[in-house]
């Protein structure tokens, strides 16, 4: 902002009195740059935050707007928290949660100690394995429905030519026992780069020095391995897993494409489930109350997880 | 070539891990690679059984996503030979064009929208974070924290006050609903990056520039604004690619005028079910930009993934 009338008027101004304004306009600055953005956020950030909250306690439904609201104190909650459905969501998304973070830091991790051994080109191929993290998750998820067709898609097909099976006797999406393995099998794919990344982060940061003390005690590489890299990767290991926890409890756009929650409800995991309660079922004071029991667990399973995270770094 | 060091690898386990990644890397590519070449198949190839690799490549399916078509009679279609070799492809079945489809308008949209957005986060953004470097702020720490954990919200659970606030407001379906939206969603963790980044200069640049006889404005347009142009890049790279990407806002406050492209690539539908070349053909238009942006600018943007996640 080279011309505007407030820096005009400075440069005017007698350098004992600007020194004075400067002061001055330090604070009215501050406010003048940061006052949008606190604007924007509570409007879009903490406004609705508190109106979730509120409309949690209601039995509204968006789509009777001009209908009387009643208070209904705690009921949405207590209707909740009781339902066995729910419990079922909560199970899928654990189920979701527990899989794709334990294929992810392990498939993660190897690659980003491979990747570490420098060789040529490493650069170029790592950011080849980075692709798919950086798509559209919805455009994945419709595009992997088509590889995981039975008969005409890919994945059968490639599935197939190993195990010797018929393409056709086996449906990804289709069946009960497969449906929540084939959303882990796109998470991974998709996901598994981030981990990588982190690790690789975790892998750089490590001294040279340390082996090369190591080396000079004569410890064993196997013992290198384990009294060196992984504790000291571990808390970027951890951080990975806290954000790769946060999204997937948030899952939607993926998921909704693949499988839409299907068959019955085997993957129908929490965000999906609260999308039909308030769009679909327009129980929006129940959804409301729904909305913010996930908001508190996942905020407080994430400040455990933190915690635990900060004794780790600190040793 | 360099001088023996411990803690350089052997050969032989170079030569290993290269070949591991590079196995992983072409494995991890054969879904994308697939569906860049189901947009080149006919419908017929698309769905053969088992999955043709080697077939007869056409346009087909782009033409089907950019257009509509309607049935025609024997006699006018005789009577009408065809213009163009679109038009030329869309007569194997019989079929005329009847105009533009949808798809070039909602391509449209999630470029509107996905710049407008990332422009507002970068410019508030940067003010912002600048304040929150160089001043002291009230509970600034404790007020990003706060807002940053917002964010762990399901963007569904955000979306339902939103669609009431919107609704009242006369911004649903609406690009400014949709560029105020993602900058909301984006902004915090902009300031976030962009904080860390900025911190990063030295305050004696500044203090120089100050004595001077620089303004505060001027010393952070001309002093610190060039400084931080990196991490101003990576950010928005990463503000553009979330908006770009975005499908749950997009899909409960979107239906026609402001709907991006991936609410609306799933939903191409063909003659007798899904029209899987043209999906594949939408699906490639829209990845494409990322994947060639992801790689002209790898660089800036996996220093910024880990850097943005390690900070917090």
């Amino acid at each position: 902002m080279p011309d505007t009338p407030a820096t005009r008027a400075a440069q005017a101004t007698p350098p004992s009195v600007a020194r004075k304004i400067k002061g001055l306009s330090d604070r009215a600055i501050a406010w003048i740059f940061v006052g949008p953005t606190i604007f924007l956020l509570l409007a879009i950030n903490i406004f609705p935050l508190i109106w979730t909250i509120r409309l949690s306690f209601t039995d509204f439904k968006a789509n009777r707007a001009g209908r009387e609201i009643k208070n209904v104190g705690l009921r949405n909650y207590e209707r909740i928290l009781t339902d066995s459905d729910i419990w079922l969501n909560m199970q899928a998304t654990a189920h979701f949660l527990f899989w794709t973070i334990f294929f992810q830091v392990l498939i993660g991790f190897t690659l980003a100690y491979l990747i570490n051994k420098k060789f040529k080109g490493n650069d170029l191929w790592t950011t080849i394995i980075v692709l798919p993290m950086m798509l559209s998750p919805a455009v994945v998820g419709n595009f992997w429905k088509f590889l995981y067709q039975p008969q005409i898609g890919l994945f059968n097909y490639v599935i197939a030519f190993f195990t010797g099976k018929d393409p056709s006797s086996f449906e990804m999406l289709g069946s009960v026992q497969l449906a929540p393995w084939s959303i882990v099998i796109v998470d991974t794919w998709m996901w598994t780069p981030f981990v990588m990344l982190i690790c690789l982060a975790g892998l750089r940061s490590i001294p040279d020095y340390i082996y090369e003390a190591a080396e000079v005690d004569r410890a064993s590489k196997l013992r290198q391995f384990f009294t060196i890299t992984i504790p000291m990767v571990l808390p970027f290991l951890m951080l990975a897993v806290l954000f790769r926890g946060i999204e997937n409890f948030k899952m939607f756009d993926l998921v909704v494409q693949l499988t839409g929650g299907g068959p019955g409800s085997t993957t129908e995991l929490t965000s999906i489930n609260l999308k039909r309660e308030a769009f679909e079922k327009w129980r929006t004071g129940y959804a409301s109350a729904y909305a913010i029991i996930l908001f508190v667990t996942v905020f407080g399973l994430a400040s455990i997880y933190v915690k635990a995270l900060n004794k780790v770094k600190e040793r | 070539m360099s001088s023996f060091s411990v803690t350089e690898p052997s050969k032989r386990s170079k030569w290993f891990a290269g070949t591991m990644v590079v196995i992983y890397a072409l494995v991890t590519m054969v879904p994308l690679a697939w569906i860049m070449l189901t947009g080149f198949k006919s419908p017929a190839d698309a769905i053969s059984y088992p999955p043709k690799v080697v077939f007869e490549p056409t346009l087909e399916g782009y033409v089907n996503l950019f257009t509509t078509r309607t049935r025609q009679t024997p006699e006018f279609l005789e009577a009408n030979p065809p213009q163009t070799w679109y038009e030329e492809i869309v007569r194997e079945y019989d079929m005329v064009i009847a105009g533009p489809s949808k798809f070039g308008e909602r391509f449209l949209n999630s470029v509107i929208i996905g710049f407008g957005s990332t422009f507002l986060s970068i410019f508030l953004g940067t003010l912002a974070a600048y304040a929150f470097s160089r001043f002291k702020i009230p509970f600034a720490d404790d007020l990003l924290f706060f807002i940053l954990s917002t964010r762990m919200m399901p963007p569904i659970a955000v979306a339902i006050p939103i669609f009431l606030m919107y609704r009242q407001l006369g911004l649903s379906d609406t690009h400014l609903g949709m560029i105020l939206l993602y900058t909301g969603v984006n902004i915090s963790l902009a300031v976030w990056l962009l904080k860390g980044f900025i911190d990063e200069i030295p305050l004696e640049y500044e203090e120089a520039a100050l004595i001077d006889g620089y303004t505060r404005f001027q010393a952070f347009y001309k002093v610190v604004l060039p400084q931080a142009a990196t991490g101003i890049a990576s950010t928005a790279i990463f503000c553009l690619i979330f908006a770009w990407n975005e499908y749950a806002f997009a899909v409960l406050l979107t239906s026609g005028t402001a709907q991006t492209a991936p609410p609306f690539i799933p939903t191409i539908i063909g003659v007798g079910g899904l029209d899987w070349p043209a999906v594949a053909a939408g699906a490639t238009i829209f990845l494409l930009p990322v994947m060639i942006f992801t790689i002209l600018l790898r660089k800036h943007l996996l220093r910024g993934i880990t850097f943005g996640a390690v900070r917090k």
